[in-house]
């Protein structure tokens, strides 16, 4: 990890047009998180927390407000200054493992340090699969695989490059309970391990309550 | 996969001969993928997709390399757009766009545009027809649409599991 990963949300909003007129998706949320810590995003479907990881990340930005990462302000760096900050210091994992059908898990997990231009990729992804439990399974396509253990080549993925943050969307929410508490398991190992912010949303209590802290959104708002 | 039994042979090489390594290179080296939901990664730009793709091909890295492809396929425009912020033509653009990227001896393309309507399935596809001939790929797509079926130098009709016409 290279840069500071403290995360400060700032009197965030974001607006939506709708044919019945604007829609806040967030009104006014604030928050910070200290670096290396974990936090779970809970609260109701449509309440928010996609959006609001999805403006963590700077895959979208607020309609006003500001997120800042360490000391850079995300919200105000150019589409292509965002693009390089989320491969360099991003690592997302998603409900859907979005592995790619064609490419071995070792290819899925070598993407990540292939885009940031890191030689020699093929051995740092294969131990991180080994440490992941999925050694064996390095050149296996993602098709032959369970969706456990697909979801544990995605969380290899999301952190192989070592991000300083880790941004986790329902990561088991297509998982049965014991492949959810592994997955769980797993994430929160790999964070620990490599210093990472880990923020994720949940609708999993019990995978919440496993974080140090958890932020309720209600209606774009944290309650 | 592998079959049971019989041969399939790509460019002279016998795939049922070769080790897992080498399929992946194979793989990797001489062939593109296109299917029908576009399998790009929702957290990169178009341009992070194709640029992953020549990155794993052997070709030599290069955003650039990768811009002028998209420009190609006329998404000059949206090339730091993140898939969620493109159409579904976009989208299956760029999936054209990735598969094209290690410059690939064979394309393969399971139902490219099946979800797409019949304006923008055209077009695709009108792009993949020109790749085809400016790039001597070799093209081997999957379709349920007769007329597209037809555009093709050879179709080849499978039902219940064996070739029904050729």
């Amino acid at each position: 990890m290279s840069v500071d990963a403290s995360i400060t949300v700032d009197s965030v909003v974001v607006e939506h047009q709708t044919s019945s007129g604007p829609v806040r998706a967030l009104n006014g949320v604030s928050f910070t998180v200290d670096s290396g810590s974990s936090v779970a995003i809970t609260g109701p479907s449509g309440g928010g927390k996609s959006t609001l990881l999805g403006v963590i990340g700077g895959l979208a930005l607020p309609t006003s407000g500001s997120v800042r990462i360490g000391d850079s302000e995300i919200s105000e760096l150019s589409e292509r200054d965002r693009s390089d900050f989320r491969r360099a210091h991003v690592g997302f994992v998603y409900q859907a493992d979005n592995l790619l059908p064609f490419l071995t898990l070792l290819e899925n997990v070598g993407l990540q340090l292939a885009l940031n231009g890191t030689p020699s990729g093929t051995g740092r992804s294969l131990a991180v699969l080994a440490n992941l439990g999925l050694a064996g399974l390095a050149y296996r396509l993602p098709d032959h695989l369970s969706g456990g253990q697909r979801q544990r080549a995605a969380v290899a993925r999301a952190i192989v490059h070592q991000p300083a943050i880790i941004l986790a969307d329902e990561p088991t929410g297509a998982l049965d309970a014991a492949n959810a508490v592994g997955v769980i398991d797993l994430l929160l190992g790999m964070q620990h391990e490599i210093g990472a912010t880990l923020i994720m949303v949940t609708h999993d209590r019990e995978a919440a309550g496993r974080l140090d802290r958890q932020i309720h959104l209600r209606d774009g708002r944290v309650s | 996969m592998r079959p049971d039994t019989g041969r399939i042979s790509i460019g002279g090489q016998q795939m049922d001969q070769l080790d897992d390594d080498a399929r992946a290179n194979l793989r990797a080296d001489r062939i593109g993928f296109v299917l029908q939901s576009d399998n790009l990664i929702p957290f990169l730009t178009a341009v992070e997709n194709v640029e992953l793709a020549i990155g794993f091909g052997q070709v030599r890295r290069s955003t650039e390399r990768a811009r002028e492809l998209l420009s190609d396929l006329g998404l000059a425009h949206r090339m730091d757009h993140l898939p969620r912020q493109l159409s579904g033509g976009e989208s299956q653009r760029v999936a054209v766009g990735v598969a094209l990227a290690n410059e690939p001896d064979l394309l393969l393309a399971d139902e490219v545009v099946g979800q797409l309507d019949s304006t923008t399935a055209t077009d695709v596809m009108e792009m993949i027809f020109k790749a085809s001939r400016e790039r001597n790929l070799t093209v081997l797509y999957v379709t349920h649409d007769e007329q597209l079926a037809r555009q093709a130098h050879h179709s080849l009709r499978l039902a219940d599991r064996r070739v029904v016409a050729a």
